[in-house]
């Protein structure tokens, strides 16, 4: 009972969050409907029981990932309203029509799903985090590296791409002196 | 009144399109990306359910790697839009024809 009115009531929640996000205007109002359902929908988790993914959810989504943009949001220009695109009907066609597939996938599925047998079954007796961590650490551990490499590289390709001359205006130069700078950086970098 | 999977298979279906829709009417690049994010998140919810339903961990191991990617590509795609806005002064998807033959 508690749990069907926790589903509906933060189901509710967050269809209205994110459509927000989809159909406002105003960049500020879509990020912070965004967080909104972001937490949201970490209730979703805890009522599954993987507390572990809630937990997960709060931190990287409402505190990495929301800051990022927050931080990002800081260099664009947020305060006008956001220009809508005319969409193409031929674009509206093939999403309308990869919805509908998925609808007719996703009632079907449960059906299917009845002869799989689970790999690594939930153990009694451990809690959500533990068993988590039995599993990623013995079955899961070579994706598990190659996640961390990737977050690695993400984190260097963003320093890079983000922090590179940020006291110059790129905007207000042309596109010869945009070349010539990156030349003229270079020496007095390897002379240190 | 008991929550089944498919309740939250339609929740999840119910999100992924709210996010093709922001991926079908968004221009501005940035609000590109918080439809990207509403996709993942509704993958997300399916995961952890057919996880809990059918009593098996796999579930939850592919919403941490989908949770890892999120953030990373959050990292590089704000990292390059920044790149671009410094360059042009506009992060309208419409502007990114430089690429064009």
């Amino acid at each position: 009972m508690f749990e069907a009115i926790a589903f509906y009531l933060f189901a509710t929640l967050t269809i209205v969050m994110f459509t927000i996000t989809v159909m406002t205007s105003q960049a500020l109002y879509a990020i912070t409907a965004m967080a909104a359902g972001m937490i949201f929908i970490s209730a979703f988790f805890f009522i599954l029981g993987a507390d572990f993914l809630g937990a997960i959810q709060i931190i990287v989504y409402t505190g990495a990932v929301m800051a990022l943009y927050a931080f990002g949001m800081m260099f664009f220009d947020t305060t006008r309203d956001v220009v809508e695109k005319r969409t193409s009907p031929q674009i509206v066609f093939v999403l309308g029509v990869l919805a509908a597939v998925m609808v007719v996938v996703i009632f079907v599925s449960p059906i299917v799903s009845n002869n799989i047998q689970a790999l690594y079954p939930i153990q009694e007796g451990v809690g959500n985090s533990q068993a988590v961590g039995m599993v990623l650490f013995t079955k899961y551990l070579v994706p598990f590296e190659l996640a961390a490499v990737m977050l690695l590289v993400a984190m260097i390709g963003g320093i890079i791409l983000a922090g590179k001359k940020m006291d110059k205006s790129l905007t207000l130069m042309a596109e010869e002196e945009i070349g010539s700078m990156d030349e003229s950086f270079e020496p007095q970098e390897g002379g240190h | 009144m008991e929550i089944t999977l498919t309740h939250y298979l339609v929740l999840s279906t119910i999100l992924f399109a709210i996010g093709l829709i922001g991926v079908m009417r968004r221009k501005n690049l940035l609000m590109l990306f918080f439809a990207t994010e509403i996709l993942l998140n509704a993958t997300n919810i399916a995961f952890a359910a057919i996880s809990h339903y059918i009593g098996d961990l796999s579930g939850q191991m592919f919403a941490f790697f989908i949770i890892a990617i999120a953030a990373s590509e959050v990292a590089i795609g704000l990292g390059l839009l920044i790149v671009w806005f410094k360059r042009t002064g506009k992060i309208d998807l419409d502007q990114m024809n430089s690429m064009r033959g």
